[in-house]
């Protein structure tokens, strides 16, 4: 049941009475989605920021995501590496722990698939971009940064060409028009030994909880040691086609060991992360306990016909770095 | 850690037949790279009946498009990609005499049958390891198809190159058997 509620200042949804009848009886009731908030009469007031900041934090983040793996992960892999039971698993972490700090120290690519730049921007309405068009700032980061660290250059211009583009853009960007007036870059070079192991099934209602489970257990099984295990698992569901499968690449950001703010979605996460590291592929797919780092759900209200799922996977380095900017009085 | 194994390339049969999956391998010597675009030049290359740009008999190709090296550097970072892509390609090779692979993750059906018949191994590197592994390359050439960038066929002279043999010449598969020592669903 969905409920409308409209006060003079909050629209909220609240979607009230939702139940998952399945084995694992998750259940839970009002999930609230506040959509916006509006504030009658606020004071007028924007700021402006110029191009080449962009540009420049692009560039930055670039290097940054690409030579400073993320410390959650680097936490994540040293207790993994006192969990895991394979041997060899424990020395495929320890190479990897290493790897993190070469990178690091000697500022190069930790790994060498540099992967296809995604570009997270959230615009505050209120931040006037003056000097140049948004994307074209994006990209001119991109290409600088690509340039600058010594980045490989892995995206072709069409792919039943497949000539390279040369510069490694253009990005691939998701734009968020939010509240405020800063904007929030955030960079996730994705590989494509990982992005290649990534599904999406349009399910069925009938299929609840248990089918959703399934397809991203069947999903990482069938992936083996191809994504770079131990990986991390961005889930998405609900929402249309495309919506599941943003959700699913925006999980992958949200850090490794936290977990989703409502239980029950939690509970889901951790149910998932132990049937996969059961599964038995481990570190690089050479056998054992850990498959997986991670398993980060994101759900969002979906059509009555419609259990979209995607699974999206990332490395045992899924990389990414951000920055807020803010703008000057305008 | 069982014993550590060092070879010196080329790899010949006899020691192709010598090598088991789960060996622990140091790889010495010359191999070449080839990935997606340099892995159809040659086979297209070869319907057209013209050369190789190399001699693959005996010889290792590593599944690898590295970063541009920096300024002091050999060569950039230089781990495996999926091997899966080539799996296209490699039966074709591996007729010509090829007798290992270096790369990451599942090989198919075919590939394995191709390995089992001219006597081949397939070798793991650690995927996502690129900055650490490029500090067994010692040296780095470019030979052919210069025009793919990341993809051109190269010459590297590698010391101590750590690598597992995912499936020897037996067809034996450490994925295989890796996976149902641990398996738990």
């Amino acid at each position: 049941m969905v409920e409308y509620k409209h006060r003079s200042t909050d629209l909220e949804i609240l979607i009230s009475n939702y139940e998952c009848q399945n084995t694992c009886a998750y259940r839970t009731t009002n999930i609230e989605l506040r959509i916006s908030h509006y504030e009658y009469g606020r004071e007028e007031s924007v700021k402006e920021i110029h191009a080449d900041r962009i540009v420049e934090a692009l560039e930055q983040l670039c290097l940054e995501a690409n030579y400073d793996l993320g410390e959650d992960i680097m936490a994540s892999f040293r207790q993994a590496r006192e969990s895991e039971a394979s041997p060899l698993g424990k020395e495929v972490l320890d190479r990897l722990i290493e790897n993190a700090q070469v990178a690091h120290d000697e500022r190069v690519p930790m790994c060498q698939d540099t992967g296809m730049t995604v570009v997270f921007v959230e615009v505050g309405q209120d931040l006037h971009i003056v000097g140049g068009a948004l994307t074209d700032a994006v990209n001119e980061g991109v290409r600088r940064g690509y340039e600058k660290g010594y980045l490989r250059k892995s995206v072709v211009k069409d792919p039943f060409d497949r000539v390279n583009t040369g510069d490694n853009t253009p990005a691939v960007i998701h734009y968020d028009l939010v509240a405020g007036d800063k904007i929030r870059l955030v960079v996730a070079p994705k590989g494509a030994g990982s992005e290649n192991m990534s599904a999406l099934k349009m399910g069925k209602p009938s299929d609840g909880l248990e089918g959703v489970l399934q397809f991203v257990v069947d999903t990482v099984d069938k992936a083996g040691g191809n994504p770079c295990p131990p990986i991390i698992v961005g889930v998405g569901v609900g929402g249309t086609m495309e919506k599941a499968a943003l959700l699913a690449k925006k999980a992958l950001l949200r850090p490794v060991g936290e977990h989703h703010p409502e239980e029950r979605l939690a509970k889901i996460e951790a149910e998932l992360l132990e049937r996969i590291n059961k599964l038995g592929i481990g570190p690089q797919g050479f056998g054992g306990t850990t498959t997986a780092l991670a398993v980060n759900l994101e759900v969002y209200p979906t059509h009555i016909a419609g259990m979209p799922v995607a699974v999206n996977i990332g490395c045992h380095s899924t990389r990414h770095k951000g920055i807020t900017l803010e703008g000057r009085e305008a | 850690m069982a014993e550590i194994k060092r070879i010196e390339t080329p790899l010949t049969h006899e020691m192709v037949t010598g090598l088991k999956a789960g060996d622990n391998v140091l790889i010495n010597g010359v191999i070449y790279t080839a990935r997606d675009a340099a892995h159809k030049k040659m086979v297209e290359a070869l319907s057209r009946g013209e050369a190789l740009p190399f001699d693959v008999r005996d010889q290792i190709i590593y599944f690898v498009g590295p970063t541009p090296a920096k300024p002091g550097q050999v060569i950039g970072s230089a781990g495996p990609t999926t091997s899966g892509r080539m799996d296209a390609y490699s039966p074709t090779l591996l007729a010509l005499g090829l007798t290992g692979m270096i790369g990451k993750g599942l090989r198919s059906a075919e590939v394995i049958e191709a390995m089992k018949k001219q006597g081949a191994v397939y070798f793991g590197a650690i995927g996502g390891a690129g900055a650490l592994i490029a500090k067994c390359i010692v040296a780095a050439e470019v030979i052919a198809y210069p025009e793919l960038g990341p993809e051109a066929v190269r010459r590297l002279v590698v010391k101590d190159f750590p690598a597992m043999v995912i499936i020897d010449s037996k067809g034996n598969n450490l994925y295989e058997t890796g996976k149902a020592q641990y398996r738990r669903a």
